[in-house]
Protein backbone atom coordinates (compact mmCIF):
# COMPACT_ATOMS: atom_id res chain seq x y z
CA UNK A 1 0.00 0.00 0.00
CA UNK A 2 2.95 2.43 0.84
CA UNK A 3 4.34 1.66 -2.39
CA UNK A 4 1.32 2.46 -4.56
CA UNK A 5 1.00 5.90 -2.74
CA UNK A 6 4.57 6.59 -3.88
CA UNK A 7 4.23 5.48 -7.30
CA UNK A 8 0.98 8.01 -7.20
CA UNK A 9 3.55 10.88 -6.81
CA UNK A 10 5.32 9.78 -9.99
CA UNK A 11 1.69 9.59 -11.94
CA UNK A 12 3.20 12.54 -14.12
CA UNK A 13 6.30 10.75 -14.74
CA UNK A 14 4.57 7.68 -16.08
CA UNK A 15 2.31 9.31 -18.32
CA UNK A 16 4.92 11.32 -20.22
CA UNK A 17 6.64 7.98 -20.19
CA UNK A 18 3.89 5.93 -21.38
CA UNK A 19 2.99 8.73 -23.67
CA UNK A 20 6.49 8.21 -25.31
CA UNK A 21 5.96 4.36 -25.18
CA UNK A 22 3.18 5.10 -27.12
CA UNK A 23 5.18 6.90 -30.06
CA UNK A 24 7.62 4.02 -30.19
CA UNK A 25 5.24 1.14 -30.29
CA UNK A 26 2.41 2.86 -32.70
CA UNK A 27 5.18 3.14 -35.65
CA UNK A 28 6.07 -0.62 -35.09
CA UNK A 29 2.43 -1.47 -34.69
CA UNK A 30 1.40 -0.17 -38.08
CA UNK A 31 5.06 -1.71 -39.95
CA UNK A 32 3.84 -5.11 -38.47
CA UNK A 33 0.04 -5.20 -39.29
CA UNK A 34 0.29 -3.58 -42.83
CA UNK A 35 2.53 -6.08 -44.12
CA UNK A 36 0.13 -9.01 -43.66
CA UNK A 37 -2.18 -6.52 -45.83
CA UNK A 38 -1.93 -6.64 -49.53
CA UNK A 39 -1.42 -4.00 -52.38
CA UNK A 40 -4.77 -2.31 -52.40
CA UNK A 41 -6.35 -3.56 -48.83
CA UNK A 42 -3.53 -1.23 -47.10
CA UNK A 43 -5.23 1.64 -48.08
CA UNK A 44 -7.76 0.57 -45.84
CA UNK A 45 -7.90 1.20 -42.30
CA UNK A 46 -4.12 2.10 -42.30
CA UNK A 47 -3.92 1.79 -38.50
CA UNK A 48 -5.58 -1.43 -37.58
CA UNK A 49 -5.67 -5.40 -38.25
CA UNK A 50 -6.46 -6.72 -42.24
CA UNK A 51 -10.02 -7.90 -42.36
CA UNK A 52 -8.17 -10.85 -44.16
CA UNK A 53 -4.43 -11.70 -43.03
CA UNK A 54 -2.33 -12.05 -45.67
CA UNK A 55 0.82 -14.00 -45.22
CA UNK A 56 1.52 -14.38 -49.17
CA UNK A 57 4.30 -11.06 -48.89
CA UNK A 58 6.51 -12.75 -46.55
CA UNK A 59 6.24 -16.26 -48.75
CA UNK A 60 7.19 -13.99 -51.37
CA UNK A 61 10.09 -12.06 -49.98
CA UNK A 62 11.53 -15.51 -48.96
CA UNK A 63 10.92 -17.40 -52.06
CA UNK A 64 12.47 -14.63 -54.10
CA UNK A 65 15.63 -16.57 -53.06
CA UNK A 66 17.81 -13.06 -53.45
CA UNK A 67 16.57 -12.10 -49.57
CA UNK A 68 17.93 -15.13 -48.28
CA UNK A 69 21.52 -14.38 -49.97
CA UNK A 70 21.54 -10.81 -48.61
CA UNK A 71 20.82 -12.09 -45.17
CA UNK A 72 23.80 -14.46 -45.36
CA UNK A 73 25.85 -12.22 -46.52
CA UNK A 74 25.54 -9.84 -43.94
CA UNK A 75 26.15 -12.49 -41.24
CA UNK A 76 29.24 -13.54 -42.23
CA UNK A 77 30.26 -10.08 -43.12
CA UNK A 78 29.00 -9.20 -39.23
CA UNK A 79 30.33 -12.15 -37.47
CA UNK A 80 33.69 -12.47 -39.01
CA UNK A 81 34.06 -8.51 -38.18
CA UNK A 82 32.96 -8.79 -34.56
CA UNK A 83 35.00 -12.22 -34.01
CA UNK A 84 38.31 -10.13 -35.15
CA UNK A 85 37.26 -7.10 -33.82
CA UNK A 86 37.68 -8.56 -30.13
CA UNK A 87 40.64 -10.75 -31.19
CA UNK A 88 42.77 -8.30 -32.15
CA UNK A 89 41.23 -5.32 -30.13
CA UNK A 90 42.04 -7.76 -26.74
CA UNK A 91 45.67 -8.87 -27.51
CA UNK A 92 46.60 -4.64 -28.20
CA UNK A 93 44.05 -3.53 -24.77
CA UNK A 94 46.60 -6.43 -23.18
CA UNK A 95 49.85 -4.87 -24.56
CA UNK A 96 48.39 -1.52 -23.40
CA UNK A 97 47.37 -2.83 -19.84
CA UNK A 98 51.19 -4.31 -19.28
CA UNK A 99 53.39 -1.27 -20.56
CA UNK A 100 53.15 2.50 -19.38
CA UNK A 101 56.02 3.38 -21.41
CA UNK A 102 55.58 6.55 -24.12
CA UNK A 103 55.55 4.80 -27.03
CA UNK A 104 52.45 2.86 -25.90
CA UNK A 105 50.90 5.19 -24.55
CA UNK A 106 51.24 7.62 -27.89
CA UNK A 107 50.13 4.34 -30.05
CA UNK A 108 47.23 3.85 -27.43
CA UNK A 109 45.81 7.48 -27.98
CA UNK A 110 46.54 7.25 -31.61
CA UNK A 111 43.82 4.47 -31.35
CA UNK A 112 41.34 6.30 -29.15
CA UNK A 113 41.53 9.19 -31.54
CA UNK A 114 39.41 6.80 -33.59
CA UNK A 115 36.83 6.78 -30.89
CA UNK A 116 35.63 10.76 -32.39
CA UNK A 117 36.90 10.57 -36.24
CA UNK A 118 34.15 9.78 -38.46
CA UNK A 119 35.42 6.96 -41.14
CA UNK A 120 32.92 7.80 -43.64
CA UNK A 121 34.76 10.97 -44.51
CA UNK A 122 37.82 9.04 -45.35
CA UNK A 123 35.36 7.10 -47.96
CA UNK A 124 36.94 8.30 -51.19
CA UNK A 125 40.63 7.10 -50.12
CA UNK A 126 39.18 4.01 -48.88
CA UNK A 127 36.97 2.89 -52.20
CA UNK A 128 40.45 3.42 -53.85
CA UNK A 129 42.40 1.24 -51.24
CA UNK A 130 39.45 -1.44 -51.75
CA UNK A 131 39.90 -0.88 -55.57
CA UNK A 132 43.45 -1.89 -55.80
CA UNK A 133 43.26 -5.01 -52.66
CA UNK A 134 40.54 -6.34 -56.20
CA UNK A 135 37.83 -6.62 -53.07
CA UNK A 136 35.26 -4.13 -54.60
CA UNK A 137 31.97 -5.81 -55.78
CA UNK A 138 32.39 -8.51 -52.89
CA UNK A 139 31.73 -8.84 -49.31
CA UNK A 140 34.97 -9.47 -48.24
CA UNK A 141 35.14 -5.74 -48.91
CA UNK A 142 33.40 -4.93 -45.87
CA UNK A 143 35.23 -6.48 -42.62
CA UNK A 144 38.48 -4.45 -42.95
CA UNK A 145 36.48 -1.45 -42.85
CA UNK A 146 34.41 -2.67 -39.68
CA UNK A 147 37.28 -4.29 -38.05
CA UNK A 148 38.97 -0.83 -37.77
CA UNK A 149 35.71 0.86 -36.82
CA UNK A 150 35.10 -1.10 -34.09
CA UNK A 151 39.16 -0.99 -32.90
CA UNK A 152 38.73 2.05 -30.93
CA UNK A 153 36.07 1.63 -28.79
CA UNK A 154 37.00 -2.43 -28.23
CA UNK A 155 40.13 -1.61 -27.36
CA UNK A 156 39.31 1.53 -24.66
CA UNK A 157 36.76 -0.93 -22.87
CA UNK A 158 39.21 -3.89 -22.79
CA UNK A 159 42.16 -1.66 -21.71
CA UNK A 160 40.46 -0.16 -18.73
CA UNK A 161 38.69 -3.22 -18.08
CA UNK A 162 42.12 -5.52 -17.95
CA UNK A 163 43.90 -2.55 -15.69
CA UNK A 164 41.48 -2.99 -13.12
CA UNK A 165 42.24 -6.77 -13.27
CA UNK A 166 44.14 -7.83 -10.01
CA UNK A 167 48.17 -7.75 -10.92
CA UNK A 168 48.40 -10.81 -8.66
CA UNK A 169 46.96 -13.56 -11.14
CA UNK A 170 49.69 -12.82 -13.63
CA UNK A 171 52.30 -12.15 -11.30
CA UNK A 172 52.22 -15.45 -9.73
CA UNK A 173 51.64 -16.97 -13.36
CA UNK A 174 54.93 -14.98 -14.78
CA UNK A 175 56.91 -16.56 -11.71
CA UNK A 176 55.58 -19.97 -12.89
CA UNK A 177 57.24 -19.54 -15.73
CA UNK A 178 54.34 -19.05 -17.84
CA UNK A 179 55.14 -17.05 -20.99
CA UNK A 180 52.80 -13.86 -21.68
CA UNK A 181 50.50 -15.69 -24.58
CA UNK A 182 50.42 -18.18 -22.36
CA UNK A 183 48.91 -15.64 -19.80
CA UNK A 184 46.55 -13.87 -22.11
CA UNK A 185 45.19 -16.88 -23.58
CA UNK A 186 44.63 -18.79 -20.05
CA UNK A 187 43.90 -15.99 -17.67
CA UNK A 188 43.55 -12.54 -19.26
CA UNK A 189 40.84 -14.15 -22.01
CA UNK A 190 38.36 -16.10 -19.33
CA UNK A 191 38.52 -13.03 -17.41
CA UNK A 192 36.82 -10.53 -19.78
CA UNK A 193 34.77 -12.53 -20.79
CA UNK A 194 31.98 -10.06 -20.04
CA UNK A 195 34.24 -6.95 -21.48
CA UNK A 196 34.30 -8.91 -24.73
CA UNK A 197 30.30 -8.90 -24.10
CA UNK A 198 29.91 -5.37 -24.09
CA UNK A 199 32.25 -4.55 -27.47
CA UNK A 200 30.35 -7.32 -29.42
CA UNK A 201 27.06 -5.71 -28.41
CA UNK A 202 28.80 -2.06 -28.76
CA UNK A 203 29.63 -2.97 -32.28
CA UNK A 204 26.98 -5.27 -33.57
CA UNK A 205 24.36 -2.50 -34.13
CA UNK A 206 26.53 -0.29 -36.39
CA UNK A 207 28.24 -3.30 -38.50
CA UNK A 208 24.48 -4.89 -38.85
CA UNK A 209 23.32 -1.80 -39.78
CA UNK A 210 25.41 -0.29 -42.12
CA UNK A 211 24.24 0.98 -45.34
CA UNK A 212 26.88 3.28 -46.52
CA UNK A 213 30.08 1.11 -47.38
CA UNK A 214 27.87 -1.56 -49.02
CA UNK A 215 26.36 1.08 -51.00
CA UNK A 216 29.12 2.55 -52.43
CA UNK A 217 31.59 -0.97 -52.17
CA UNK A 218 28.89 -3.06 -53.70
CA UNK A 219 27.00 -3.23 -57.32
CA UNK A 220 26.65 -6.99 -57.50
CA UNK A 221 23.36 -8.32 -56.84
CA UNK A 222 24.79 -11.74 -55.44
CA UNK A 223 27.36 -9.76 -53.14
CA UNK A 224 24.77 -7.01 -51.52
CA UNK A 225 24.18 -6.90 -47.86
CA UNK A 226 20.72 -7.10 -45.79
CA UNK A 227 20.17 -3.28 -46.24
CA UNK A 228 21.57 -2.96 -49.29
CA UNK A 229 19.03 -5.65 -50.45
CA UNK A 230 16.34 -3.55 -48.65
CA UNK A 231 16.75 -0.80 -51.13
CA UNK A 232 16.94 -2.91 -54.07
CA UNK A 233 13.72 -4.77 -53.12
CA UNK A 234 12.32 -1.21 -52.18
CA UNK A 235 12.59 -0.24 -55.50
CA UNK A 236 11.33 -3.06 -57.01
CA UNK A 237 8.14 -3.41 -55.02
CA UNK A 238 7.44 0.21 -54.67
CA UNK A 239 3.94 -0.23 -56.22
CA UNK A 240 3.25 -2.76 -53.41
CA UNK A 241 3.82 -1.27 -49.81
CA UNK A 242 2.57 -4.52 -48.08
CA UNK A 243 5.74 -6.37 -49.30
CA UNK A 244 8.23 -3.51 -48.83
CA UNK A 245 6.70 -3.67 -44.98
CA UNK A 246 7.22 -7.49 -44.78
CA UNK A 247 10.52 -6.63 -45.85
CA UNK A 248 11.04 -4.08 -43.40
CA UNK A 249 9.81 -6.32 -40.83
CA UNK A 250 12.16 -9.37 -41.75
CA UNK A 251 15.20 -7.08 -42.01
CA UNK A 252 14.39 -5.92 -38.44
CA UNK A 253 13.40 -8.95 -36.89
CA UNK A 254 17.12 -10.54 -36.35
CA UNK A 255 18.63 -7.66 -34.10
CA UNK A 256 15.55 -6.53 -32.34
CA UNK A 257 14.90 -10.19 -31.15
CA UNK A 258 18.21 -10.33 -30.11
CA UNK A 259 17.70 -7.27 -28.11
CA UNK A 260 14.79 -8.35 -26.83
CA UNK A 261 16.21 -11.58 -25.46
CA UNK A 262 19.01 -9.75 -23.51
CA UNK A 263 17.83 -5.85 -23.63
CA UNK A 264 19.98 -5.77 -20.29
CA UNK A 265 23.36 -6.35 -21.85
CA UNK A 266 22.68 -4.93 -24.56
CA UNK A 267 22.14 -0.91 -22.67
CA UNK A 268 25.50 -2.03 -21.15
CA UNK A 269 27.44 -2.68 -23.46
CA UNK A 270 26.08 0.38 -25.83
CA UNK A 271 26.86 2.75 -22.78
CA UNK A 272 30.47 1.06 -21.78
CA UNK A 273 32.17 3.24 -24.04
CA UNK A 274 31.22 6.22 -22.78
CA UNK A 275 30.83 5.90 -19.14
CA UNK A 276 33.31 5.45 -16.76
CA UNK A 277 33.05 2.33 -14.20
CA UNK B 1 63.99 -4.05 -21.58
CA UNK B 2 64.09 -3.59 -25.27
CA UNK B 3 63.42 -6.99 -25.51
CA UNK B 4 60.66 -7.16 -23.26
CA UNK B 5 58.90 -4.34 -25.08
CA UNK B 6 59.96 -5.52 -28.81
CA UNK B 7 57.44 -9.08 -27.48
CA UNK B 8 54.73 -6.70 -26.86
CA UNK B 9 54.96 -5.10 -30.29
CA UNK B 10 53.19 -8.80 -31.78
CA UNK B 11 49.95 -7.86 -29.54
CA UNK B 12 49.51 -4.60 -31.14
CA UNK B 13 50.77 -4.86 -34.71
CA UNK B 14 47.56 -6.83 -36.09
CA UNK B 15 45.04 -4.17 -34.58
CA UNK B 16 47.78 -1.31 -35.65
CA UNK B 17 47.80 -2.54 -39.15
CA UNK B 18 44.50 -2.88 -39.98
CA UNK B 19 43.75 0.51 -38.06
CA UNK B 20 45.95 2.44 -39.99
CA UNK B 21 45.53 1.05 -43.46
CA UNK B 22 41.71 1.19 -43.05
CA UNK B 23 41.12 4.34 -41.15
CA UNK B 24 44.02 6.54 -40.02
CA UNK B 25 45.44 6.51 -43.74
CA UNK B 26 42.74 6.78 -45.58
CA UNK B 27 41.62 10.06 -43.18
CA UNK B 28 44.76 12.03 -43.22
CA UNK B 29 45.51 10.83 -47.41
CA UNK B 30 42.52 12.09 -48.09
CA UNK B 31 43.07 15.91 -46.72
CA UNK B 32 45.62 15.60 -49.34
CA UNK B 33 43.98 14.79 -51.67
CA UNK B 34 41.75 17.74 -51.67
CA UNK B 35 44.53 19.60 -53.36
CA UNK B 36 44.53 17.15 -56.13
CA UNK B 37 42.46 17.05 -59.51
CA UNK B 38 41.76 13.59 -61.58
CA UNK B 39 40.15 10.65 -60.34
CA UNK B 40 42.64 7.79 -60.32
CA UNK B 41 45.56 7.87 -58.96
CA UNK B 42 47.41 7.64 -62.23
CA UNK B 43 45.73 10.94 -64.08
CA UNK B 44 46.05 12.88 -60.50
CA UNK B 45 47.68 16.21 -60.60
CA UNK B 46 48.65 18.75 -57.89
CA UNK B 47 45.92 22.07 -57.88
CA UNK B 48 46.91 23.66 -54.66
CA UNK B 49 43.50 24.91 -53.25
CA UNK B 50 41.57 25.12 -56.25
CA UNK B 51 39.19 22.75 -54.86
CA UNK B 52 38.31 24.75 -52.11
CA UNK B 53 38.02 27.92 -54.49
CA UNK B 54 35.82 26.22 -56.63
CA UNK B 55 33.47 24.71 -53.61
CA UNK B 56 33.16 28.16 -52.37
CA UNK B 57 32.92 30.36 -56.04
CA UNK B 58 31.20 28.25 -58.20
CA UNK B 59 27.67 29.18 -58.39
CA UNK B 60 26.01 26.47 -58.17
CA UNK B 61 28.28 24.23 -56.18
CA UNK B 62 28.98 26.98 -53.60
CA UNK B 63 24.88 27.55 -53.03
CA UNK B 64 24.79 23.79 -52.81
CA UNK B 65 27.36 23.97 -50.30
CA UNK B 66 26.20 26.34 -48.41
CA UNK B 67 22.76 25.52 -48.03
CA UNK B 68 23.62 21.84 -47.01
CA UNK B 69 26.01 23.16 -44.37
CA UNK B 70 23.19 25.20 -43.14
CA UNK B 71 21.00 22.14 -43.16
CA UNK B 72 23.16 20.46 -41.17
CA UNK B 73 23.56 22.66 -38.34
CA UNK B 74 19.78 22.67 -38.13
CA UNK B 75 19.75 18.66 -38.05
CA UNK B 76 22.70 18.82 -35.74
CA UNK B 77 20.20 21.60 -33.44
CA UNK B 78 17.24 19.63 -33.41
CA UNK B 79 19.02 16.47 -32.61
CA UNK B 80 20.45 19.01 -29.31
CA UNK B 81 17.38 20.10 -28.47
CA UNK B 82 14.44 16.99 -28.95
CA UNK B 83 16.92 13.74 -28.69
CA UNK B 84 18.91 15.03 -25.83
CA UNK B 85 16.03 17.04 -23.72
CA UNK B 86 13.91 14.18 -24.20
CA UNK B 87 16.74 11.87 -23.26
CA UNK B 88 17.61 13.88 -20.41
CA UNK B 89 13.97 14.25 -19.16
CA UNK B 90 13.36 10.26 -19.66
CA UNK B 91 16.72 9.67 -17.86
CA UNK B 92 15.89 11.50 -14.74
CA UNK B 93 12.34 10.32 -14.67
CA UNK B 94 13.34 6.80 -15.07
CA UNK B 95 16.45 7.59 -12.13
CA UNK B 96 13.58 8.86 -9.32
CA UNK B 97 13.71 6.78 -6.11
CA UNK B 98 11.06 3.64 -6.33
CA UNK B 99 10.21 4.65 -9.80
CA UNK B 100 8.10 1.30 -11.01
CA UNK B 101 8.79 -0.18 -14.64
CA UNK B 102 11.44 1.39 -14.79
CA UNK B 103 12.98 -1.76 -16.60
CA UNK B 104 10.25 -1.96 -18.94
CA UNK B 105 10.44 1.89 -20.66
CA UNK B 106 13.63 1.51 -20.74
CA UNK B 107 13.52 -1.63 -23.01
CA UNK B 108 11.54 0.43 -25.22
CA UNK B 109 12.84 3.54 -25.54
CA UNK B 110 15.92 1.32 -26.58
CA UNK B 111 13.77 -0.38 -29.36
CA UNK B 112 14.04 2.26 -32.33
CA UNK B 113 17.82 2.20 -31.40
CA UNK B 114 18.44 -1.51 -32.82
CA UNK B 115 16.53 -0.80 -36.26
CA UNK B 116 18.23 0.39 -39.38
CA UNK B 117 18.05 4.06 -39.93
CA UNK B 118 16.82 2.82 -43.83
CA UNK B 119 14.35 1.03 -42.14
CA UNK B 120 12.99 4.32 -39.69
CA UNK B 121 13.36 5.98 -42.71
CA UNK B 122 10.95 4.09 -45.38
CA UNK B 123 8.45 3.51 -42.14
CA UNK B 124 8.05 6.46 -41.61
CA UNK B 125 7.92 7.71 -45.33
CA UNK B 126 4.98 6.09 -45.19
CA UNK B 127 3.12 7.15 -42.34
CA UNK B 128 3.96 10.35 -43.49
CA UNK B 129 2.38 10.10 -46.58
CA UNK B 130 -1.01 11.79 -46.67
CA UNK B 131 -1.88 9.80 -49.65
CA UNK B 132 -1.72 6.72 -47.17
CA UNK B 133 -2.50 8.48 -44.09
CA UNK B 134 -4.67 11.31 -44.99
CA UNK B 135 -8.08 9.92 -44.96
CA UNK B 136 -7.47 8.39 -41.59
CA UNK B 137 -6.34 11.30 -40.19
CA UNK B 138 -9.20 13.41 -41.20
CA UNK B 139 -11.69 10.89 -40.29
CA UNK B 140 -11.01 11.38 -36.52
CA UNK B 141 -11.31 14.85 -36.91
CA UNK B 142 -7.51 15.64 -37.40
CA UNK B 143 -8.20 16.85 -40.65
CA UNK B 144 -5.34 20.10 -40.46
CA UNK B 145 -2.63 17.97 -39.91
CA UNK B 146 -2.75 15.94 -43.34
CA UNK B 147 0.01 17.43 -45.09
CA UNK B 148 2.76 16.54 -47.13
CA UNK B 149 5.40 16.55 -44.87
CA UNK B 150 8.27 14.95 -46.46
CA UNK B 151 7.30 16.97 -49.89
CA UNK B 152 6.90 20.83 -48.55
CA UNK B 153 10.35 22.34 -48.36
CA UNK B 154 9.31 23.99 -45.52
CA UNK B 155 8.53 20.86 -43.34
CA UNK B 156 10.86 18.38 -44.88
CA UNK B 157 13.93 19.09 -43.10
CA UNK B 158 11.90 18.80 -39.55
CA UNK B 159 10.46 15.99 -40.16
CA UNK B 160 13.22 14.10 -41.35
CA UNK B 161 14.79 15.60 -38.34
CA UNK B 162 12.42 14.47 -35.92
CA UNK B 163 12.16 10.73 -37.17
CA UNK B 164 15.67 10.51 -36.45
CA UNK B 165 15.79 11.66 -32.95
CA UNK B 166 12.73 9.24 -32.67
CA UNK B 167 15.25 6.58 -33.43
CA UNK B 168 18.25 7.66 -31.31
CA UNK B 169 16.71 8.57 -28.28
CA UNK B 170 17.90 5.83 -26.50
CA UNK B 171 21.19 6.43 -26.48
CA UNK B 172 21.52 9.61 -24.63
CA UNK B 173 18.44 8.45 -22.54
CA UNK B 174 20.37 5.42 -21.62
CA UNK B 175 23.89 7.17 -21.06
CA UNK B 176 22.09 9.88 -18.64
CA UNK B 177 20.45 6.68 -16.70
CA UNK B 178 23.79 5.15 -16.30
CA UNK B 179 25.69 8.37 -15.23
CA UNK B 180 22.59 9.99 -12.58
CA UNK B 181 23.09 6.22 -11.51
CA UNK B 182 26.41 6.63 -10.51
CA UNK B 183 25.17 9.43 -8.08
CA UNK B 184 25.61 8.10 -4.41
CA UNK B 185 22.82 8.06 -2.48
CA UNK B 186 23.96 9.61 0.56
CA UNK B 187 24.06 12.78 -1.36
CA UNK B 188 20.86 13.22 -2.44
CA UNK B 189 19.51 12.23 1.10
CA UNK B 190 21.64 15.21 1.90
CA UNK B 191 20.08 17.83 -0.76
CA UNK B 192 16.53 16.37 0.30
CA UNK B 193 17.05 17.05 4.05
CA UNK B 194 18.63 20.45 3.54
CA UNK B 195 15.43 21.25 1.48
CA UNK B 196 16.45 21.58 -2.13
CA UNK B 197 13.34 21.07 -4.67
CA UNK B 198 14.01 18.28 -7.37
CA UNK B 199 14.81 21.63 -9.92
CA UNK B 200 17.39 22.81 -7.66
CA UNK B 201 18.97 19.20 -6.75
CA UNK B 202 19.30 18.82 -10.76
CA UNK B 203 20.94 21.99 -11.59
CA UNK B 204 22.99 22.30 -8.90
CA UNK B 205 24.25 18.53 -8.00
CA UNK B 206 23.26 16.31 -10.78
CA UNK B 207 24.00 18.34 -13.86
CA UNK B 208 27.19 19.51 -12.71
CA UNK B 209 28.10 15.71 -11.77
CA UNK B 210 27.26 14.09 -14.86
CA UNK B 211 29.00 16.80 -17.37
CA UNK B 212 31.64 14.37 -18.90
CA UNK B 213 28.48 12.29 -19.83
CA UNK B 214 26.64 15.41 -21.93
CA UNK B 215 30.27 16.50 -23.28
CA UNK B 216 30.51 13.01 -24.53
CA UNK B 217 26.73 13.01 -25.89
CA UNK B 218 26.86 16.78 -27.29
CA UNK B 219 30.23 15.32 -29.36
CA UNK B 220 28.63 11.99 -30.05
CA UNK B 221 25.71 13.79 -31.82
CA UNK B 222 27.61 16.31 -33.37
CA UNK B 223 30.06 14.04 -35.25
CA UNK B 224 26.97 11.26 -36.07
CA UNK B 225 25.14 14.80 -37.64
CA UNK B 226 27.70 15.93 -39.96
CA UNK B 227 27.60 12.50 -41.03
CA UNK B 228 23.97 11.59 -41.21
CA UNK B 229 23.58 10.02 -44.59
CA UNK B 230 21.00 7.22 -44.53
CA UNK B 231 18.01 9.05 -43.14
CA UNK B 232 17.93 11.21 -45.70
CA UNK B 233 18.83 8.66 -48.72
CA UNK B 234 15.74 6.77 -47.23
CA UNK B 235 13.11 9.46 -46.83
CA UNK B 236 13.92 11.81 -49.28
CA UNK B 237 16.75 10.52 -52.01
CA UNK B 238 20.53 11.83 -52.52
CA UNK B 239 19.54 15.01 -53.57
CA UNK B 240 17.84 15.89 -50.46
CA UNK B 241 14.41 16.55 -51.91
CA UNK B 242 12.29 18.70 -52.21
CA UNK B 243 14.63 21.25 -53.75
CA UNK B 244 17.58 20.66 -51.47
CA UNK B 245 15.76 21.34 -48.48
CA UNK B 246 17.23 18.46 -46.71
CA UNK B 247 20.93 17.74 -48.59
CA UNK B 248 23.49 17.33 -45.70
CA UNK B 249 26.73 17.43 -45.91
CA UNK B 250 26.37 13.46 -45.62
CA UNK B 251 24.49 13.84 -49.07
CA UNK B 252 26.20 16.62 -50.90
CA UNK B 253 29.85 14.45 -49.89
CA UNK B 254 28.35 11.32 -51.87
CA UNK B 255 26.79 13.16 -54.79
CA UNK B 256 30.04 15.41 -55.35
CA UNK B 257 32.79 12.39 -53.98
CA UNK B 258 31.46 9.05 -54.62
CA UNK B 259 28.31 8.65 -57.31
CA UNK B 260 28.81 11.90 -59.30
CA UNK B 261 26.26 14.31 -59.97
CA UNK B 262 23.25 13.42 -62.18
CA UNK B 263 23.43 13.02 -65.21
CA UNK B 264 27.06 12.29 -65.88
CA UNK B 265 27.69 10.50 -62.93
CA UNK B 266 31.58 11.04 -62.95
CA UNK B 267 32.88 11.95 -59.00
CA UNK B 268 34.92 14.98 -58.62
CA UNK B 269 37.03 13.20 -55.96
CA UNK B 270 39.15 16.54 -55.42
CA UNK B 271 35.87 18.15 -54.65
CA UNK B 272 34.64 15.26 -52.67
CA UNK B 273 37.70 14.81 -50.60
CA UNK B 274 37.81 19.15 -50.32
CA UNK B 275 34.71 18.67 -48.85
CA UNK B 276 35.54 15.88 -46.50
CA UNK B 277 38.73 17.99 -45.40
CA UNK B 278 36.47 20.74 -44.43
CA UNK B 279 34.43 18.47 -42.60
CA UNK B 280 37.33 16.91 -40.98
CA UNK B 281 38.54 20.40 -39.38
CA UNK B 282 35.46 21.97 -38.39
CA UNK B 283 35.10 18.50 -36.05
CA UNK B 284 38.62 18.63 -34.81
CA UNK B 285 37.81 22.47 -33.70
CA UNK B 286 34.69 21.51 -32.36
CA UNK B 287 34.96 18.52 -30.66
CA UNK B 288 38.80 18.79 -29.14
CA UNK B 289 37.84 22.17 -27.44
CA UNK B 290 34.35 20.36 -26.35
CA UNK B 291 36.13 17.18 -24.96
CA UNK B 292 38.74 19.58 -23.14
CA UNK B 293 35.83 21.48 -21.48
CA UNK B 294 33.78 18.74 -20.31
CA UNK B 295 36.76 15.50 -18.99
CA UNK B 296 38.27 17.24 -16.71
CA UNK B 297 40.31 15.47 -14.29
CA UNK B 298 39.11 12.63 -16.91
CA UNK B 299 41.92 9.54 -18.02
Amino acid sequence: MASLTRQKRHLGSHLILIIWTLVVLFPIWTLVINSFKTRLTIYENPFWIPKVWNFSNYATVLRDGDFITYFKNTFIVVVLSLVLVSFFASLAAYAFARNKHGSFILLYYFFIAGLMLPIKIASIRILEIVRTLGLLNTIWSLPPIYIAMGLPVGIFILTTFIRELPAALSEAAHIDGASSWQIYSQIILPLIRSALASVTIYNLIPFWNDLWFPLIFINNDRQKTLLLGVTRLFGQYQTDWSKVLAVLTLAAVPVLGLYLAMSTQFIKGVTAGSVKG
Amino acid sequence: MKKNNLQWVWYIIPALLIYTLFMAFPLLDSLRLSLFTGNTPKTRSFVGFENFVRLFSDPTISTRYWGAFKNTWIFFFIHMVVQNGLGILFAILLTQKDMKGRHAYQTIIFIPTTFAVLITGYLWKLILNPVWSGDFVTSIGLGFLKHPYLGDTKTALVSVSLVSCWQWLGIPTMMFVAALRNISEDLLEACELEGANKWQTFQRVKLPLIKPVVGIIAVLTFVNNFNAFDIVFAMENVNGAPEYSTDLIGTLFYRYGIAGQHPIGIPDVGLGAAIATITFLLLLTVVVPTLIKTQEGGY
